[in-house]
């Protein structure tokens, strides 16, 4: 089992046209997704690999196929109006991959989205998969494996480097997803956390962090009253300077705020398993299940 | 992106925020000219370079202060010729100092109150929020640990933006008497449109003046601008000033890299920037120190895994290169093929270690073995960073103990 995506999935694909859309959307269409749509203005009445519909509008997709998921490949100019389209037309879950969308375009997006039921992954993210079932976005698939840890992470491939050790354990996981390291993005740590909490398949979870903001500290807290599985972290950026952005446009330690020390101690303080390293993710995960730590 | 003071305060007066007038100058006889021009003899003269405590500095000749008073045109030519060319060194550019090649000519303005004003984008809200303080002047760090209360914060909504009621709350909050209030709300406005227009993710104004008269400048104005914004804005990526940055960044921006200079001995070339910080963490861990944070992204062609290894050669602190790929959209055969491509034109002063993973890992791997490079191959990112920091301990010997091939 796992959360918001499964075998049941119907998935449109924002941008299938073009390179990244498409390659991707082949990819996960291998992996088994249930692609039923794609949408490019202008491009709608094709198909798409000889089988999947095009539509110039997310609105058509979802009338003509039930789309209840989105995945947006879209241009980082158009991406925001990409990710409304989508809530418009009343898609449950929109998981945009688009990375170096302006932080005004996606502080209006977050605007118009309150008080909405989808829900936003990302932007600037790998996407999330259910093992075994379910692939939306970038990830590489054969890293994964069916099991029952979560996984939730601002890095794409810090994600791929903690499930791989996972798997390489023989522990698969229930569903991965990335929120994206943007300063502004959708689905936040807490979010992802409280839905893991309450999913019956999965009995324990890897959260994945990196400086800047205080999105880890707001889910440490929320474990430490609610959460009962065991967790595990790790926080990138311990050693980068103060006032430089590491490559991510949320991760930068200013004014003080978001440094990896402050998130290490507020996890540490809410129960949770502190990895050293971002080598020992998945150890420090099992000792904790074996309460070795 | 930063810009100079001089740009950001022609910046502010296209939206109708008042400051001190000024120009700038790139020799002493234009200093001159720009002092006469203004018709006053409060003038200062200010060095212009992308760092704070100028006024503190000292130039590499000897001559102290990179922001003076003078009372002439006269003197202000004076005061340009030994700032312009010059090295200025102060707390926050290093002891290397920055070359200043412009100095600003402005008329120095009486204060009778300084105040603290900015606008940023707040993380926790999704939306703008203004911070000001009656303490301006000074480091609102040191403010805000010691008189939290005299720090007020203004929040925005996104989509209605700055209400005209909220400049006239902050001006009163902010010690504005009657007479002077519209002015102060005018000019916050003036500031939250700059703000929205120029896709910033901060405008600081440290101090924002009150003069004897009653009017309100801004003395000082600190821009930080969104990266992925810049796109939209032709006529701001138009300020950078490439003198200001690293070399190093200069050469990896003009190649899409995402490169960021350190100080340490160990190169770093990861894809990913969690994965990229990650990496220099471990490092740190077990004893190292990285070079820089380097993230190749996950479309980046042969060329560009090239031109990024050519940059880590080519730093002469760089005691060891660690290449540390987990490929998801990114191809190890491509990283493998880039960095085979660059030690053809490169010499490899330095041990090698790589670490693959991900998609195309065999063929990475295959392509590295058959290439002859002396290579130190890592199984996992700790074995790798081990490898890596005993690489740069030990220097050229490393490459015989452990390399893979012979």
């Amino acid at each position: 089992m796992s959360i918001l995506v499964d075998k049941n999935t119907r998935l449109v694909v924002q941008g299938i046209t073009g390179s990244a859309g498409g390659f991707h959307a082949r990819q996960c269409m291998e992996y088994g997704t249930n692609v039923v749509a794609g949408v490019t203005p202008g491009k709608g009445g094709q198909l798409f690999d000889g089988k999947v519909p095009v539509f110039d509008t997310v609105w058509e997709a979802r009338q003509q196929t039930a789309c209840n998921v989105s995945v947006i490949f879209v241009p980082a100019a158009g991406a925001a109006d990409g990710i409304l389209e989508a809530v418009d037309a009343g898609v449950e879950l929109v998981i945009c991959i688009t990375e170096g969308i302006p932080v005004m375009d996606m502080m209006r997006v977050k605007a118009q989205m309150a008080g909405k039921k989808s829900w936003l992954i990302g932007p600037n993210c790998p996407g999330i998969i259910t093992p075994g079932a379910c692939k939306i976005g970038i990830m590489p698939g054969y890293i994964h494996k069916p099991g029952k840890v979560g996984v939730i992470s601002r890095s794409g491939t810090l994600t791929y480097e903690a499930v791989w050790q996972l798997t390489s354990r023989g522990y698969g996981q229930s569903t991965c997803i990335g929120i994206g390291g943007d300063p502004i993005n959708g689905m936040s740590h807490l979010d992802a956390v409280e839905l893991f909490c309450d999913d019956p398949d999965t009995d324990s979870m890897i959260l994945i962090g990196e400086i800047g903001g205080s999105a880890e500290e707001e889910a440490a807290e929320w474990i430490k009253v609610n959460c009962k599985k065991p967790v595990a972290a790790f926080i990138a950026g311990a050693t980068a300077p103060p006032g430089r952005r590491m490559g991510h446009a949320g991760a930068i330690v200013s004014g003080g705020k978001g440094t990896a020390a402050g998130k290490i101690e507020a996890l540490k303080a809410a129960g949770i398993a502190v990895a050293e390293t971002p080598a020992t993710m998945a150890d420090t995960l099992i000792a904790r299940m074996k309460g070795a730590n | 992106m930063n810009i100079h003071e001089y740009q950001a305060k022609e910046l502010l007066q296209k939206f109708g925020v008042a400051t001190p007038r000024g120009k700038a100058a790139s020799t002493p006889d234009e200093a001159e000219q720009a002092a006469r021009e203004l018709g006053t003899n409060n003038l200062v003269v200010k060095a212009q370079i992308h760092a704070g405590g100028r006024g503190k500095g000292t130039f590499a000749n000897g001559f102290k202060g990179g922001v003076h008073l003078c009372k002439s045109p006269a003197e202000a030519r004076d005061l340009a010729a030994k700032m312009l060319g010059q090295t200025l060194v102060t707390h926050q550019t290093g002891p290397a100092g920055r070359v200043v090649n412009k100095v600003l000519i402005a008329e120095s303005a009486e204060i009778a109150r300084e105040i603290y004003f900015a606008i940023l984008l707040d993380r926790a809200t999704a939306g703008p929020i203004v911070v000001a303080s009656t303490e301006g002047g000074v480091e609102i760090e040191t403010v805000a640990a010691k008189t939290p209360e005299k720090i007020l914060r203004e929040k925005i909504q996104p989509l209605a933006g700055f209400q005209a009621h909220q400049g006239r709350k902050l001006a009163k909050q902010l010690g504005f008497e009657t007479s002077q209030m519209k002015a102060a709300a005018k000019l916050f406005d003036g500031l939250y449109r700059t703000f929205m227009a120029c896709d910033c993710s901060m405008l600081e104004i440290n101090p924002l003046i009150v003069t004897p008269g009653g009017e309100v400048l801004a003395l000082d104005a600190k821009f930080n601008f969104d990266d992925n914004a810049l796109y939209r804005h032709p006529e701001l990526a138009a300020l950078r000033d490439i003198a200001e940055e690293d070399p190093r960044e200069v050469e990896a921006s003009k190649h899409g890299l995402n490169y960021i200079g350190l100080d340490g001995n160990i190169a770093c070339l990861v894809n990913g920037a969690g994965l990229a910080m990650a990496t220099m963490d471990i490092i740190k861990f077990y004893g190292g120190s990285p070079a820089n944070f380097l993230d190749v992204g996950g479309g980046a062609t042969e060329e560009q895994v090239t031109e990024a290894f050519k940059i880590l050669v080519s730093d002469a602190k760089v005691k060891a290169i660690l290449v540390n790929i987990f490929g998801g959209i990114m191809k190890c055969d491509i990283i493998a093929q880039g960095i085979i491509n660059a030690v053809k034109t490169v010499k490899l002063p330095v041990p090698l270690v790589v670490r693959l993973e991900g998609t195309n890992v065999d063929a990475g791997k295959k392509l590295i073995a058959e290439s002859g490079l002396r290579v130190i191959t890592a199984d996992d990112l700790g074995d790798a960073a081990q490898k890596a920091v005993h690489a740069a301990n030990r220097g050229r010997t490393a490459i015989k103990e452990m390399s893979s091939t012979k």
